[in-house]
């Protein structure tokens, strides 16, 4: 598996499989918010806010950063490189069709309808 | 397996996808045979259809598949993730060259992309060059962010998918 790209996606499936996380993406697609913003805005806990936004963080899709007292929260390199994220899905869907396509071709070439592989 | 290198290339065919200008994706991969060969299982639905749906995206299959390859020809594909739910992926070919190019539109979507296929003859193997062309800088960029939108419709699919595992 890919390591530098990304944290395992069960990871990620994992942090994205609860609607309150997800909301906290959105939220933070809008713009960096602290966890005291964020608990007041989903009517959480502290406590159970900073539980939620460890998991995001351990899946990287949320990065924090304390200054003083107040721990701010942003999305992850994920999040932001959502463009390169999404070239490398493209390229892996064309990858993995291409394969399937360069098997079906060598048959073809075997079969001798055209002419013979090398 | 595949490797990931990010470097490799010469004997490797390997598949590059790059955003070209504005408006527009190239995806290029060379193989082993002449553009008669790749055109065809390019053309043909029931080999078409062996290898558009990677085995990789699994719990996805194609329920059917329509395709006139010819200009001003239609195709229809039908996917389907095991429930009753399909998704449609449709258009028209704008413009088909045997064993040389095919152009399609992609309708199924707002602002769809015109995708162009051409197979180039070199030494008996093919460059084949794909380019998507969006109608708008605006329309590539939706469907570049597109992936952080997709993600809830992904994690329904992951649903489905681990609640058929029997888990």
């Amino acid at each position: 598996m890919v390591q530098y790209v990304s944290p395992p996606l069960d990871l990620s499936f994992a942090a994205l499989s609860d609607a309150t996380r997800r909301g906290i993406i959105d939220q933070l697609g809008r713009g960096d918010a602290s966890i005291t913003s964020l608990a007041d805005k989903f009517q959480m806990t502290l406590t159970g806010m900073k539980k939620h936004v460890q998991v995001l963080e351990r899946a990287g899709l949320v990065v924090t950063q304390k200054v003083g007292r107040v721990r701010t929260c942003k999305l992850g390199k994920r999040g932001l490189n959502a463009e390169a994220e999404w070239i490398e899905a493209h390229r892996k869907l064309f990858e993995a069709r291409f394969e399937a396509l360069d098997e079906i071709i060598g048959e073809m070439t075997q079969e001798g309808s055209d002419e013979p592989a090398s | 397996m595949n490797q990931q290198v990010n470097s490799a290339d010469g004997a490797q065919n390997r598949t590059s996808v790059e955003r070209k200008g504005d408006r527009e994706l190239v995806v290029t991969r060379t193989f082993n045979a002449p553009p008669s060969t790749v055109y065809r299982a390019w053309s043909q639905p029931e080999l078409f259809q062996r290898w558009w749906v990677p085995k990789s995206a699994s719990g996805v299959s194609l329920v059917s598949c329509d395709m006139d390859v010819r200009t001003g020809g239609k195709y229809r594909l039908e996917f389907g993730a095991g429930g009753s739910d399909t998704m449609a992926f449709y258009g028209k070919y704008l413009e088909v060259v045997p064993n040389e190019r095919i152009v399609w539109t992609n309708d199924e979507g707002e602002e769809g992309a015109i995708t162009t296929v051409t197979f180039e003859d070199q030494g008996g193997k093919t460059l084949l060059n794909l380019h998507e062309v969006y109608p708008s800088k605006e329309a590539l960029e939706e469907a570049l962010q597109g992936g952080a939108a997709a993600l809830p419709e992904q994690l329904e699919q992951l649903d489905e998918l681990l609640s058929g595992t029997g888990e």
